[in-house]
């Protein structure tokens, strides 16, 4: 596809490696700025109670504590912390600082100090006497009668029924799901549990805050929206947006957990209390429960087939908890739905969810945005499915997955937070995804035969099919500013956040082969509200269709004035010329050429015209990328370890831009979901408190426990994507755990249906398997 | 505050600094500019802060500055030297090693550690080394292929690079 591309496609140095790889100063940590403080929070150590007092004198008498700031000291503005578009669709339930505190971890008051030792003594002598409440911490009480309302206050918005801790709910059906399972031959219903998974970036949150020479609030910070963060910040310190300026610097991850206004409003408060610059840093601990979440829920999943496989019906009803915030709750949520159950070309389709409040750490936007859930329910139920009607689920698979060409009508009616739009398969790799992801974990063979001899180490594969969105269609936006230097080089502006996954990288590659130069010849700021133009930021796996589309266009414009220049020099006109290595040059046998530089020289000194131009891109569309997952697993049958031997990764991206890039996007997304699927939980106790908030003892695959990986990258063509690109740094995080039960299942018989799955699930599992003895499917009814 | 003197040399400059007693090396070594060393979790698990000791991979987080006192110190920045990229650098950059480069430092170090000592690693060796930097953005596969790349060409330049005289007793 790369045919004569020459920056496109190619597995090409980030353009911020070389400061990455040296340790520069390129973090939001990574500046001392004269005089500045160090900020800390006081987390709520109750899941629910009311501030009766705060007495704050004495940490204000403490030498070098410059500010203790309370919910008395600060303006009282309901938001979401979400960075989302405006009108965020995520309620407005959150206060800069609050009289009730809703779980363990939230905000009491904050202190800015000459140290952090100073600062965490003035928290310690803050007197506060709490009112405690009775916790909501379990999510199947928080909507019974006269259960306690997480929200009574009264200004918060956008709640959707705050009388039984609801903060949203979600009706969509196409078709008639009771009509498509009286046509079906067999209904199977399952129910499936899923937990709370942190992010663990390493790089934790972290925001200074600081006053300029112009007394405008400079906040450079560890996010993936500065835009978002901007209107934020200025709405909820009530300045105007044009007196704040966000900077992103090098960020060190963020999976969605930085899609959220969470340190910023706060260290801006405090600066501005103090007048001084002002640094606060989540402790590894506070980044646990004091920062975001993935979504726990609980999902009922009902499927209805024809005896040859053909599925006639599907339904999801979910309950999930936000915890005590509602950020990003009902649109996480609603991808449950929406990017799940269109997988498969069932006319009759049916998604509903609670989203409820609890006293719990607060949920946010998590790489794969609910869609880990939902597929680990759809693909541990479709493989019971094909196993029960003794087809191959690859078979199944094959016969039943979204085409080329077909539309997903559910997304019409599920879009961000209201009605979206449909969306049509204008590229699809799943079938060669499948094809070449089998092969590698060797499925045919495999299936019918692994090497279990009798002994207590069993083997088994199984598979998951998975997709996404590229970009939240008619929502997001991204815009890009391109101007020529006079040494035929480009300086590259772009909203956009890279946040690691070398965005960057990748948009310089897009203006790159645009305008016809090498990819040194591009420099590039990001994500700086002073410097670059708008862009909604990090998040919906859009940056590479949508940010890029705008780099495209951009580049496009430039690109026809840089002709215009070269047409006087080479006297030629603009349709007989072309553009590469850093020149243009004409496109006759006589192949005459000028160079960026020159072309540059003369429109500086000679025609008194920079160079340059800009360009906004959206699309009405979201063109998925799919997915393949396999996985082969040992099971010791004695300990109900589970061992993965070896995981098989095919992704259709579209166009891969820089396909190393892509490729370890797939794998740093395949570790986090194995994570998901087998190990990391954060655990809380009886009364809402961390129990395991280190990572020491939540545990992440280590470079020791990783299995076999294969990545294999199936390019497809998709036109709304720049040079064909698509998305790729979030559906290969929806398989692993899937495609894991499965394979469990292929081993030893049980399935497990909940996540993370520990050794004593799949224990207790075998032990009921051999005490029932009886057929694990037994449910299947005709 | 009780301030104390230490004596050390890092990345082969020797340095005087006053210090505070209970200071940890990881807090030190970032006042002083080296902000390569980065803070992840102050609890020695993450790896991020890691620095050689006399020529040993250590968590700067887990040492007291003061244990520092006439030892070596190699950072991050201390790798490439004259602005020339160490191997495990370079490799690092072009098998796509470095994603947001939070961890890489760690990585990197402790990777150069390993081939100081093993100039002809396994894989194995390679994960065990790195088993001690937790990533999040990589899945650990480009660090282990770019480490057993720079092993490779370290190997390869090492051999051109021999005298013939010792190559042929």
């Amino acid at each position: 596809m790369s045919g004569n591309r020459l920056v496109v496609g190619r597995n090409l140095r980030k353009v911020d490696g070389f400061k990455l790889v040296t340790g520069g100063a390129a973090f939001t940590d990574d500046v001392q700025l004269p005089g500045m403080l160090y900020g800390k929070i006081m987390p709520s150590p109750h899941a629910h109670a009311r501030i009766r007092r705060i007495d704050t004198s004495k940490a204000k008498a403490l030498a070098g504590v410059h500010a203790v700031l309370t919910y008395k000291d600060v303006p009282r503005v309901p938001h979401t912390t979400a960075g989302q578009a405006w009108p965020e669709p995520s309620p407005y339930d959150t206060y800069l600082l609050d009289s009730k505190v809703r779980f363990v971890g939230d905000r009491v008051a904050a202190v800015a100090a000459e140290t952090r030792a100073l600062a965490e003594r003035a928290l310690a002598l803050i007197d506060v006497d709490y009112e405690i409440l009775p916790a909501v911490l379990d999510m199947e009480q928080a909507m019974a009668p006269g259960v306690a309302v997480i929200h009574d206050e009264p200004d918060s918005t956008k709640i959707y029924d705050r009388e039984h801790n609801i903060a949203g709910y979600i009706l969509r059906e196409i078709g008639n799901v009771e009509q498509g399972f009286a046509e079906s031959d067999y209904v199977v219903e399952r129910e499936f549990r899923t937990h709370r998974q942190q992010h663990c970036p390493i790089e934790p949150h972290i925001t200074i805050a600081w006053l300029d020479a112009d007394g405008r609030l400079v906040i450079r910070t560890s996010t993936q929206v500065p835009y978002h963060t901007r209107r934020q910040v200025a709405m909820i310190l009530q300045i105007p947006v044009s007196r704040v300026h966000v900077i992103k610097p090098r960020i060190g991850g963020g999976f969605g957990g930085k899609q959220e206004m969470l340190l910023e409003d706060i260290t801006g408060a405090l600066a501005l209390a103090t007048r001084r610059p002002v640094k606060i840093e989540f402790t590894r601990e506070e980044e646990f429960y004091m920062a975001r979440t993935r979504h726990p829920q609980i999902l009922r999943m009902k499927m209805g087939v024809k005896r040859d496989g053909a599925v006639m019906a599907s339904q999801l009803t979910v309950l999930a908890t936000t915890g005590a915030y509602g950020s990003h709750s009902t649109t996480v949520q609603g991808n449950t739905g929406s990017k799940v159950l269109p997988l498969y070309r069932a006319p009759n389709m049916r998604f509903e969810c609670h989203v409820v409040y609890t006293n719990n750490p607060v949920a946010g936007a998590f790489r794969g945005y609910g869609c880990p859930q939902g597929f680990f329910a759809q693909e541990t139920l479709v493989d019971e499915i094909a196993c029960q009607l003794g087809m191959d689920p690859l078979e199944f698979h094959r016969k039943n997955v979204i085409r080329l060409g077909d539309t997903d009508h559910l997304s019409a009616q599920l879009g961000e937070g209201k009605e979206g739009l449909p969306r049509l398969m204008r590229s699809c790799g799943l079938p060669q995804c499948m094809e070449r992801g089998a092969r590698a974990i060797g499925w045919a063979q495999k299936r019918k035969s692994l090497p279990n001899g009798h002994t207590h180490l069993r083997r088994g594969v199984g598979m998951a099919c998975t997709m996404q969105g590229s970009g939240i269609a008619g929502v997001d936006w991204a815009s890009a500013f391109l101007k020529m230097n006079e040494d035929g080089s480009f300086y590259l502006q772009v909203g956009a956040s890279d946040v690691g996954g070398g965005a960057d990288t990748v948009l310089a590659q897009i203006a790159a082969e645009t305008l016809g130069v090498t990819l040194d010849k591009i420099t590039i700021t990001s994500g700086d509200t002073d410097i670059t133009p708008f862009d909604v930021g990090a998040y919906a796996s859009s940056t590479t269709i949508i940010s890029g589309g705008a780099v495209k266009k951009a580049a496009g414009k430039v690109r026809a004035q840089v002709m215009e220049m070269a047409s006087k020099i080479l006297n030629e006109p603009v349709d007989k010329l072309d553009c590469a290595n850093n020149e243009v040059f004409t496109t006759c046998v006589c192949r005459q050429a000028v160079s960026m530089t020159d072309i540059a020289m003369r429109a500086m000194y000679k025609e008194k015209f920079q160079i340059m131009d800009g360009a906004s891109h959206f699309n009405t569309d979201s063109p998925p990328p799919f997915c393949a997952t396999f996985a082969e697993v040992e099971v010791d049958t004695e300990t109900g370890q589970v061992r993965v031997v070896h995981l098989a990764t095919a992704v259709d991206p579209g166009t891969a831009i820089n396909p190393m890039q892509a490729e370890g996007q797939v794998e740093g997304a395949v570790a986090q979901g194995l994570g998901y699927a087998l190990t990391e939980e954060l655990l809380l106790d009886a009364a809402g408190r961390p129990v395991n908030p280190n990572f020491l003892d939540y545990k992440m695959f280590s470079a020791e426990d990783m299995p076999k990986l294969t990545t294999i990258l199936v390019e497809t063509d998709e036109p709304l994507g720049p040079y064909g690109a698509k998305s790729i740094s979030e559906v290969p995080i929806n398989g692993p755990a899937p495609a894991i039960a499965n394979a469990i299942f292929h081993a030893v018989g049980v399935r497990i249906r909940k996540l993370p799955i520990r050794p004593e699930d799949v224990l207790r599992a075998l032990a009921a398997k051999r005490a029932a003895n009886l057929e694990e499917e037994a449910l299947l009814t005709p | 505050m009780k301030t104390m003197e230490l004596h050390l040399t890092v990345n082969g400059e020797s340095l005087d600094w006053t210090i505070a007693p209970g200071e940890l090396l990881l807090d030190v070594l970032r006042r002083q500019g080296y902000v390569g060393v980065k803070r992840g979790c102050e609890e020695g698990e993450c790896g991020a802060c890691a620095v050689l000791v006399d020529g040993k991979p250590i968590n700067s987080c887990l040492m007291f500055a003061a244990q520092a006192e006439g030892r070596h110190i190699l950072t991050i920045e201390g790798v490439a030297v004259g602005g020339k990229l160490d191997p495990v650098q370079e490799a690092f950059l072009d098998h796509g090693a470095v994603q947001c480069g939070f961890c890489t430092p760690g990585m990197v170090i402790s990777a150069k550690a390993l081939l100081d000592r093993c100039p002809d690693p396994s894989e194995a060796d390679v994960r065990e080394a790195l088993a001690g930097h937790l990533c999040r953005c990589t899945g650990y596969l480009k660090p282990v292929e770019a480490v057993l790349a720079a092993a490779a060409k370290r190997k390869h330049k090492a051999r051109r690079a021999k005298p013939v005289a010792e190559v042929a007793p």
